[in-house]
């Protein structure tokens, strides 16, 4: 069976799909990032098109609901003068009884040259990987509690864009690690990009086992966790986390590990605050912090585009 | 009719023979090892020579999919790959659909398959009705009806109190008690040993200490009640060390390890094999390790194929939708005696687990070769290297882990009640 690498990469060093960062080479996730540099200019023009994928077509196949990510590839390949269909297959197709494959195939036969899959299932994505035909690509927008590429790419474009180099930086990950796709894509990214002091900080609850072994270190204390960080992520908390017994409540969740002035102080005075969106305010971050002058999350959300738009020209047209 | 086997190594586990010899078969029976008894005329002779003769595996958990699941495998189809794998005794959980929680459909499963007459097979019946853990089952009646043994087969565990119930009523007539100890809500919604493996994929664990709970409380129970009770399944190196202990202080308890947690941990899953989705979860190496141990050492009594045929739709599915489980019964015999080898066991220690001390749980007489036992017999060629290609297994089941592993050493002809009923 093929691994993530042999996948995601093919035999002339082209970008098939994107599923993981894991295994993604560090030469890879630069050229991603280079290009979506240029991207990123393209927003800012008038004439927000590039006719990179004209005549192609992105199918956004979403099994699990979400609007702003689906919207955000959407503009993305909107850009890149691609055909976009949207798909909730939450709703529609799985309720008539089909399977993740037949769907895939179906609209496989529809010509599709790209999906755009959100599953709640970890590794939904991979599976459709290993069943499309040779051509067709397959970007991972999120599987279950696996993982969330494009979205850790694009926080590492925009830990790029303000700290320049990765191999001197502190960066912190704070919250529900255990639920978060997004944290296990930024972990395996931040390792590949030669970040030398990765820290998680969370209840034990909500910090998932072995985690040291994928290269960070444990913090339960908030304080002594993002003291002399570079880089402060904060994880969105899921309400439902409550009904688990994970956590007794939101507000004791904030009053531990919500970021607010206080705590951020006792990072580098430099340190950029970073949040994946959509974001609980009071509950993993207090309102000033998400608006002060330390918050990335809005150009987070602005770059999310070029990188996404970076990743699929790659997959979209030969090297 | 009268068979003579001659020329093989015969190999007896329960008396720890290993010698080159013969066997001489009447009426279905083994009449005499080596000399053949007065007036004995053979029907039919076997040149044996080069094969390991060996007693017919006695599998202690293999699913044949009837009734309820005919889609993935049928009796047919399941006996002849026990057949093909040296299976001659078997027991299949009552997790079919229906369950077998009523004496008639346990005496209609045994009756086709005796019908068969290509191996025996030992339902286990349900513990409770529709493995639901609510009401018991009819076990005196079950009992009656064939079973020897009661199971809630891979359901969750009756509430405490109803396993208490049931084990004080098992104890009443001295059945025994089948249980794969893995506590219900400690395992809710998991699909992989908690540990690097899952924390990386993001798959939901299952967590060690849900099967030492469950152990825990399981042994405490047996020895309150009185009840005879076997462990299905061990996974963890802490249930290992567990049952050592409750062993050591006299606890009527055995228990066994599916063959495939002997060869296989949690890092096999890759990215997302679904073959390797199995119930109880494979684990860490070092719990891989423990197992492996236990069984050398006889902390573990058996090993079982633990069969269970999914159809290709059932795993062609994100890992955690996909059903547990793996196909087993031709793999049982090579991975126990690659196990052996690799654990520095002569084949008749390495044996031991999937013959006379499986048929001790089960309370039956087999699993050995000596005068007067059925000619259950299974010819073995040690050496045939073979590869495993899920398309040429005989079993409908053709979801293995082991896709493209060599093995060493085939099965040439099963013989059950001295009639051949397979031959490659």
């Amino acid at each position: 069976m093929m691994g993530n690498h042999e996948l995601q990469v093919g035999p002339d060093g082209k970008l098939r799909h994107l599923l993981s960062t894991e295994g993604l080479p560090a030469e890879m996730i630069r050229r991603i990032l280079d290009t979506a540099d240029q991207f990123v200019s393209v927003s800012e023009r008038d004439v927000k098109k590039v006719p990179l994928l004209r005549g192609r077509s992105v199918f956004n196949v979403f099994f699990e609901g979400s609007t702003r990510t689906r919207t955000t590839f959407e503009i993305a390949a909107k850009r890149l003068s691609a055909d976009v269909i949207n798909l909730n297959v939450a709703v529609s197709s799985t309720s008539k009884g089909e399977t993740l494959l037949d769907t895939v195939y179906n609209l496989q036969a529809m010509d599709a040259d790209m999906f755009v899959v959100r599953h709640n299932q970890s590794g939904a994505p991979h599976l459709i990987a290993r069943h499309v035909k040779p051509g067709v690509a397959v970007i991972n927008a999120g599987d279950g509690r696996h993982q969330h590429p494009t979205q850790g790419l694009l926080d590492m474009y925009t830990i790029r864009h303000y700290k320049k180099d990765f191999t001197g930086l502190t960066v912190a990950i704070v919250g529900d690690l255990l639920h978060s796709r997004v944290a296990r894509s930024q972990i395996h990214a931040l390792k590949t990009l030669g970040v030398p002091d990765l820290r998680v900080i969370g209840p034990r609850t909500l910090i998932p086992a072995d985690i040291e072994r994928l290269g960070v270190r444990v913090f339960h204390d908030m304080l002594e966790g993002i003291k002399g960080c570079d880089v402060v992520v904060m994880l969105r908390l899921q309400n439902e986390r409550m009904n688990g017994a994970l956590l007794p409540s939101a507000s004791e969740f904030f009053k531990c590990y919500g970021l607010t002035a206080e705590k951020l102080a006792v990072a580098k005075p430099d340190a950029i605050v970073m949040h994946p969106g959509p974001m609980n305010r009071g509950v993993e971050i207090d309102s000033p912090v998400a608006d002060g002058p330390q918050s990335v999350i809005m150009p987070q959300v602005t770059f999310g585009i070029a990188v996404r738009m970076a990743v699929m020209s790659m997959l979209g047209t030969p090297a | 009719m009268n068979l003579a086997i001659l020329n093989a190594r015969v190999i007896d586990p329960l008396s720890n023979r290993d010698k080159e010899g013969s066997i001489f078969i009447a009426d279905g029976k083994v009449a005499a090892l080596d000399k053949a008894p007065d007036g004995f005329k053979a029907n039919e002779t076997i040149d044996a020579k080069g094969l390991m003769a060996i007693p017919g595996l006695v599998d202690l958990s293999a699913r044949l999919r009837e009734p309820g699941f005919e889609y993935r495998a049928t009796l047919e189809s399941e006996m002849r790959a026990a057949a093909a794998g040296g299976v001659t005794t078997l027991a299949c959980p009552p997790d079919t659909d229906p369950p077998l929680d009523e004496p008639g459909l346990v005496e209609m499963l045994t009756r086709r398959a005796a019908g068969l007459q290509t191996g025996r097979v030992h339902p286990l019946g349900a513990l409770t009705v529709g493995l639901k853990g609510e009401r018991l089952a009819e076990m005196a009646q079950l009992h009656e009806a064939g079973c020897r043994g009661f199971s809630q087969g891979n359901a969750p565990l009756p509430a405490n109190a109803t396993l208490w119930n049931a084990l004080k009523y098992a104890a009443t007539f001295g059945y025994t008690v089948w249980l794969r100890p893995q506590d219900p809500s400690l395992s809710e919604g998991g699909v992989a040993h908690e540990g690097e493996v899952a924390t990386r994929l993001g798959l939901p664990p299952i967590p060690v200490i849900a099967e030492t709970i469950a152990l825990r409380m399981i042994v405490e129970m047996a020895q309150a009640t009185g009840a005879r009770v076997h462990l299905a399944r061990l996974s963890s190196a802490a249930g290992v060390r567990l049952v050592a202990e409750a062993k050591s202080r006299g606890a009527a308890i055995t228990c066994d390890v599916g063959v495939h947690h002997l060869h296989l941990c949690d890092r096999d899953i890759g990215d997302f094999n679904a073959n390797c989705n199995l119930m109880p979860p494979l684990r860490d190496p070092s719990d891989r390790d423990a197992l492996r141990r236990g069984l050398a050492e006889g902390v573990i009594d058996a090993v079982c194929s633990d069969h269970t045929p999914v159809d290709d739709d059932s795993k062609q599915v994100p890992f955690g939708e996909a059903e547990a489980g793996a196909t087993g019964l031709e793999l049982l015999l090579p991975l126990t005696l690659q196990w052996g080898r690799e654990a520095g066991l002569k084949p008749a220690e390495a044996l031991a687990g999937v013959t006379h001390r499986a048929a001790k749980i089960l309370g039956i007489d087999a699993g050995t070769i000596t005068a007067g036992c059925a000619a259950d017999i299974c010819l073995f060629d040690p050496k045939r290297p073979w590869v495993v290609e899920p398309a040429a297994l005989v079993s409908q089941g053709k979801n293995t882990p082991f896709q493209g592993l060599e093995l060493t050493g085939r099965v040439a002809r099963t013989l059950v009640g001295g009639r051949t009923v397979y031959a490659a």
